[in-house]
């Protein structure tokens, strides 16, 4: 049983792994051109594992930026981790402190989407955490190897990080999405939280891409609470009626 | 090395102390029921936000053009997405019509 949701983790995130794999490609070709050496490129997959906070600070070191500013960028583009998190965290609460450690570490966009191609909404299972390690074991190991051939790849063919190959990381987050959009109030947070991540770019620290996600989480909701009132008033007007 | 040491230190405390934070406190931890109920819209939210900008400023201004590989791929990814919910297939179709598009259109 519990290999069974080891191994269906791994699978749910066959997908994921695809397209994780050029994304890690680049990153590993870009170290040297960013003038960072391929050790400590290498180290930040394996210690830090967040692809987009990793690309981002190699384009702040190039550009010469503080340590302290790549830090807090870091910091700022992982707080969606905060909400993956509080999605996941019931499914887990039930652990021990050291499984709950470690199960943190392996929080990504592609393993909460893995998770919810197969529970839904519904994390709860009792060999939840097994399936969730098959999937974050799986991405953990890809994405370092993939670093590792970036490595080694970007010193034999020039310009491969110009090649577009983070659009993998848009079909990706476009197959996650859509499928998620089942009702109006889910439209109107995608399109809330785009129209802003585009008008927002120009924020100091990546803070636009925070305010755009926030505003789209606050407008769907705020939508959906709008709703739930209008039917909840529908029913008490049936029930005096009756 | 020095500097790329506190660099990897850093960015790994900025990291994980985010990513532990709730697990490690889930079992004190309750949120309320309207909490919950918005938790739903986040990874929409957040991943729209992500990859918005890739597709329609790719170079850093608007590219609202028939000839922005970007957008066209986006297209067809999300018509696909969206019609069958094959997370693979969208991948694989997506991906392989944007490296098209940019070699016949560059």
């Amino acid at each position: 049983m519990k290999l069974e949701f080891f191994l269906s983790g791994i699978r749910h995130t066959l997908p994921l792994l695809v397209s994780a794999s050029p994304f890690g490609l680049i990153f590993g070709a870009l170290a040297e051109p960013s003038g960072i050496s391929w050790i400590t490129a290498l180290a930040m997959s394996i210690f830090v594992y967040a692809g987009a906070s990793q690309f981002i600070a190699i384009g702040l070191l190039a550009a010469g930026a503080p340590l302290l500013v790549i830090c807090l960028t870091t910091f700022v583009v992982n707080l969606r981790h905060l909400l993956y998190a509080a999605a996941l965290k019931e499914a887990i609460a039930h652990l021990s402190l050291a499984w709950r450690s470690v199960l943190a570490f392996g929080i990504t966009d592609e393993t909460y989407a893995a998770a919810v191609s197969r529970f839904g909404d519904q994390f709860s299972h009792s060999h939840f955490h097994w399936f969730y390690l098959g999937s974050w074991l799986s991405m953990y190991l890809n994405w370092i190897a993939w670093t590792g051939i970036g490595i080694l790849l970007g010193a034999q063919i020039p310009n491969i990080e110009s090649w577009g190959l983070e659009f993998a990381m848009v079909v990706t987050f476009i197959g996650i999405v859509f499928p998620l959009l089942r009702s109006k109030s889910f439209w109107f947070a995608a399109v809330t939280a785009g129209v802003l991540s585009i008008t927002c770019a120009n924020w100091p620290y990546h803070l636009g891409l925070l305010f755009a996600a926030s505003a789209g989480v606050t407008v769907g909701y705020g939508w959906s609470a709008v709703i739930r009132q209008k039917s909840n008033a529908a029913i008490k007007g049936g029930d005096n009626a009756s | 090395m020095h500097h790329d040491l506190i660099l990897i230190l850093g960015m790994m405390l900025a990291t994980y102390s985010v990513r532990w934070v709730l697990f490690g406190f889930a079992q004190k931890i309750v949120f309320p029921e309207w909490f919950k109920i918005a938790l739903a819209y986040v990874p929409v939210a957040v991943l729209t936000a992500l990859f918005i900008p890739i597709v329609l400023t790719p170079n850093g201004e608007l590219w609202l053009s028939f000839y922005n590989p970007y957008l066209i791929s986006a297209v067809v990814a999300a018509a696909i997405a969206w019609k069958w919910k094959n997370l693979l297939l969208t991948i694989s179709v997506g991906l392989a019509l944007f490296l098209l598009l940019r070699f016949f259109w560059s």
